[in-house]
């Protein structure tokens, strides 16, 4: 038994296990907590596959930057708001499983067949690559090479973004927009104990 | 590297396939945006998987680049959900019909 196979196998379980966990959590921080598992579990793939420098920036910016913001979200609107059980349209949530399974079953014969069309033997070039350069210098060298109109295009869209999302989120002093009383804390102890 | 890049696809394809059920199940505006950042995840691991198939690092290159629209994405999307809530004081997105028909 390769120390591989079982270092997969245990990514496997916990990556598929979490994100499934994100479906049937109720709480919108046990999802998050959920997702922080999953790209961890994605992380460790990537090191498995020799993409070391990918795998660090996916646990610095995913599960450090990202999901802290997503938390902060979640904290800001109030934690323990129950998602509404009516469902408005019928039949969504079976209609959505069931096509959700058909196109599992599409994309796992895909990725059973495809094998023998690409093929796979970049196994050596990547190892040597990740020997003789090394793997944040051989990345370095694409980027800024052959990826770098697109790199400053993405300082562009940052900027774009940051600016975007100051005024969309800016309070405008004359105009009073009602803002929603919080839940009554003893309410939100009581469904928790429910 | 000896496990088959198949299994990594299989994987990605699975957790894509959970990304879009939790997306099309859930209600909360927060939640689903979760899950879209779980199918970009799984598009990740694929990128990386086809890097290795391949040989080359553009795949990992690619994922670099889907990691920063993604983090522009989230800033955008949390932005739009909290002026949403402020309006509305709710996240659930059955109830943001406005411009429905």
């Amino acid at each position: 038994m390769n120390i591989e196979w079982v270092v997969f196998g245990v990514t496997f379980i916990l990556a598929l296990g979490s994100s499934l966990a994100m479906i049937f959590a109720r709480n919108a921080v046990h999802v998050a907590l959920f997702l922080v598992v999953t790209q961890v579990a994605l992380a460790v793939t990537f090191l498995l596959q020799g993409a070391f420098f990918i795998a660090a920036i996916q646990i610095l910016v995913y599960a450090g930057a990202i999901m802290v913001l997503f938390l902060f979200v979640i904290m800001l609107m109030g934690v323990d708001k129950r998602e509404a059980l009516i469902e408005p349209l019928p039949l969504q949530r079976l209609l959505a499983v069931g096509l959700g399974a058909l196109l599992s079953v599409e994309i796992l014969y895909i990725a059973w067949k495809g094998l023998d069309i690409i093929g796979g033997d970049g196994d050596r070039a990547i190892t040597a690559l990740n020997e003789d350069p090394g793997n944040v210098i051989a990345v370095a060298r694409v980027l800024f090479s052959r990826y770098l109109l697109p790199f400053e295009v993405t300082s562009i869209l940052l900027v774009v973004a940051v600016v975007g999302v100051m005024v969309l989120t800016r309070r405008i002093a004359t105009i009073s927009t009602p803002v929603a009383p919080p839940q009554p804390a003893s309410e939100s102890k009581e469904e928790l104990m429910a | 590297m000896s496990v088959d890049p198949t299994y990594y696809l299989a994987l990605a394809g699975l957790m894509f396939t959970i990304g879009i059920v939790g997306a099309l199940v859930r209600r909360n505006a927060i939640v689903i945006f979760m899950f879209i950042e779980l199918m970009l995840n799984a598009v990740n691991l694929t990128f990386v998987t086809f890097a290795r198939m391949n040989g080359a690092l553009d795949g990992q290159v690619l994922v670099f680049f889907v990691l920063v629209v993604a983090a522009a994405e989230v800033v955008v999307g949390l932005g739009i959900i909290i002026s949403i809530f402020r309006r509305r004081a709710s996240a659930n997105v059955d109830e943001v019909n406005l411009l429905k028909w």
